[in-house]
């Protein structure tokens, strides 16, 4: 479903040319578990952001469910974005003066989706994540897991096909850290697509498929057996 | 995204930031007051002018001795020469324009009148019957002026109301008689409160017969000579006709001048109506000041909340969905301070017309239009470039500031 190919992504920093993607090639199928690694700025989370249409590559082409969407608009991305893909970041990124139930309402609110539509959905994603009585709180009132739990649902709650989650337990401790990832793997569980990002070597080896970075290079693309 | 979420959302944010809030709808609700406030003055000012000159009555024109100069030169009283002066036979000949419904000389000088002990320093108007018509005025008490041949000084007077309580209190002052100077004068009425009309106060005066008036003071020469046409219309016409017959009267000089109500009304006008066009003026630049302020507050708004924007970004918000929502936002608190500007200003004028009764302070209606719209439409202009700012943000680099 995700297919990329040629990749490259140059910035400049000051005079500096620095080639974050090289040339990457890689083709993600629906409802496959993968790790991005890599040591720091080796060009994994300009990946992710590149596969999350966040970032747009200098050269190559990339292709979305069969279609390019290299050339789209920003507006065109946007709609794409909030379709085909959730995001999960390591500072959760809640909007400080939203309740809990408000944040992970956003996605359909942008969307203008009924709210009449929207309050099933949430009651469930409320249940789901057990926030149901968090539902009126703010961020500043949430601990970590709590905010990274309501940051799940948020992106769930457009239902899309692939979740991206860059470093998702990179600001909680181990034990919230890995409830976290129990809640992200039962989505790949139940059929959805899953990459993460991170430089946990533990956490990356859970991943069916590990893929590792260097230099804004893709040197190993290792499968393993379930388990 | 739906109307009602994006109000939602802009109020949210409206409502997050209280102390933000206040300080805008403070910037604009002064601005808004200080341009209704402003204008009403002015307003009142015209108002006050106009209800003046009306109280004069509408057909009225006023003859009065010498030539108003209006090409240059010296006025004749500077180098000497006396302009002729208006007499009483005069005024009586004005009465030969079929355009003239009636006429009324006028004397004006300052005398004392004694009653009993009490002595008071007062205005002394010289007249005859016709003056309580052409100047329109009502009588409290007795009759105005007997009619009849106005070169004959009967010895009676009329007071002004304010005079009539300050001699007499509560006492009937009809019939009685007091003294002007050295003369004897027989009360036959009182006016009834008229007010003040340009400044001259008919409560405080005493009226006498033109005659009386003349060998009172001495002198021969009208002060005025009222005149009222029979029409609105009839004003100009009769206008040519007294300059005609004062010039043939005269010898061929035209040394009189008539002004017309309606002449000095207009000039009035105009010139209040300027100014307080530009003074509202003035005061909408403080309007822009505040549309100003708005700009600067979303900009730093734009900044601080750069992660948010990039975070709705990311989840699917376009960049004129980002742009819609600062726009309510800056729209939301204009209409607010707009608003909160009306009620000031309506309060400021209501104080200020409080502690000036007399004059007339009313927000003219295009003031209560354009303020406000003014304030809004600068808003909503100045927030465009903030708006602008966070549509084209970009997520990558808007989601990587942390904190």
């Amino acid at each position: 479903m995700i297919q990329l190919s040629g990749i490259q992504r140059d910035y400049r920093v000051g005079d500096e040319e620095v080639h974050a993607l090289r040339g990457i090639d890689l083709k993600i199928e629906q409802g496959e578990y993968l790790s991005i690694m890599g040591p720091s700025g080796s060009g994994k989370s300009t990946l992710l952001n590149i596969l999350g249409l966040l970032d747009r590559p200098n050269a190559g082409r990339y292709a979305l469910d069969g279609r390019d969407v290299t050339g789209l608009s920003d507006d065109e991305l946007a709609r794409v974005r909030r379709e085909k893909i959730g995001f999960v970041f390591q500072f959760f990124h809640l909007v400080p003066r939203l309740s809990a139930a408000q944040n992970i309402e956003l996605p359909m609110v942008l969307a203008g989706i009924d709210p009449q539509q929207r309050r099933p959905r949430l009651e469930t994603l409320l249940r789901d994540y057990g926030l149901t009585n968090r539902a009126d709180h703010r961020p500043d009132q949430l601990s970590g897991g709590q905010c990274q739990r309501v940051a799940i649902a948020r992106a769930m709650s457009m239902q899309p096909p692939v979740i991206l989650a860059d470093e998702p337990t990179g600001n909680l401790d181990r034990h919230t850290g890995q409830e976290v990832i129990a809640l992200l793997e039962q989505l790949h569980a139940a059929g959805g697509t899953l990459v993460m990002v991170t430089h946990d070597q533990e956490l990356g080896n859970r991943a069916r498929r590990r893929l590792r970075m260097v230099d804004g290079e893709l040197v190993s693309d290792e499968r393993h057996a379930p388990g | 995204m739906r109307p009602a979420d994006l109000f939602d959302f802009a109020w949210q944010v409206v409502n997050g930031n209280r102390a933000r809030t206040l300080l805008i709808l403070l910037a604009m609700g002064i601005g808004v007051a200080a341009v209704l406030v402003v204008t009403s003055l002015g307003e009142g000012a015209r108002r006050y002018v106009l209800q003046q000159f009306s109280g004069l009555g509408a057909n009225l024109l006023i003859v009065l001795p010498g030539r108003s100069e209006t090409a240059g030169g010296t006025p004749g009283f500077l180098i000497g020469k006396t302009p002729r002066l208006l007499t009483l036979d005069d005024a009586l000949a004005l009465t030969r324009s079929r355009h003239v419904r009636r006429i009324a000389p006028l004397i004006v000088g300052a005398g004392d009148v004694h009653w009993g002990a009490l002595t008071r320093a007062t205005p002394v108007l010289g007249s005859t019957a016709e003056f309580i018509e052409v100047r329109q005025m009502d009588m409290g008490q007795g009759q105005f002026l007997p009619e009849g041949d106005p070169h004959h000084a009967q010895p009676v007077c009329v007071l002004g109301a304010k005079l009539k309580r300050e001699l007499f209190g509560s006492q009937p002052a009809i019939g009685e008689w007091l003294r002007i100077g050295d003369r004897r004068f027989r009360v036959i009425g009182v006016l009834a409160p008229q007010g003040e009309s340009l400044g001259f106060n008919t409560d405080e005066i005493i009226i006498v017969p033109l005659a009386a008036a003349q060998a009172l003071f001495n002198s021969e020469s009208l002060f005025r000579i009222l005149v009222e046409a029979k029409s609105r219309s009839a004003v100009a016409p009769a206008k040519e006709d007294l300059l005609e017959i004062l010039r043939a009267r005269h010898e061929g000089e035209r040394d009189v001048t008539v002004i017309t109500q309606d002449a000095v009304l207009s000039t009035f006008d105009r010139i209040l109506g300027a100014l307080t066009l530009a003074v509202a003026g003035i005061a909408a630049i403080s309007l822009s000041v505040a549309g100003i302020l708005i700009m600067n507050v979303m900009l730093i708004s734009v900044t601080q909340r750069r992660r948010e924007i990039g975070l709705l970004k990311a989840l699917g918000a376009s960049g004129p969905q980002i742009r819609l929502l600062f726009f309510t936002e800056a729209a939301m608190l204009a209409l607010a301070g707009g608003a909160a500007g009306l009620l000031v200003g309506k309060l400021g004028q209501l104080a200020v017309a409080q502690a000036f009764p007399n004059i007339p302070f009313s927000i003219p209606w295009w003031a209560m239009v354009a303020a406000p719209l003014t304030a809004i439409v600068t808003a909503v202009l100045f927030s465009v470039a903030p708006a602008r700012q966070a549509a084209q943000l970009d997520p990558v680099l808007a989601l990587s500031a942390r904190k």
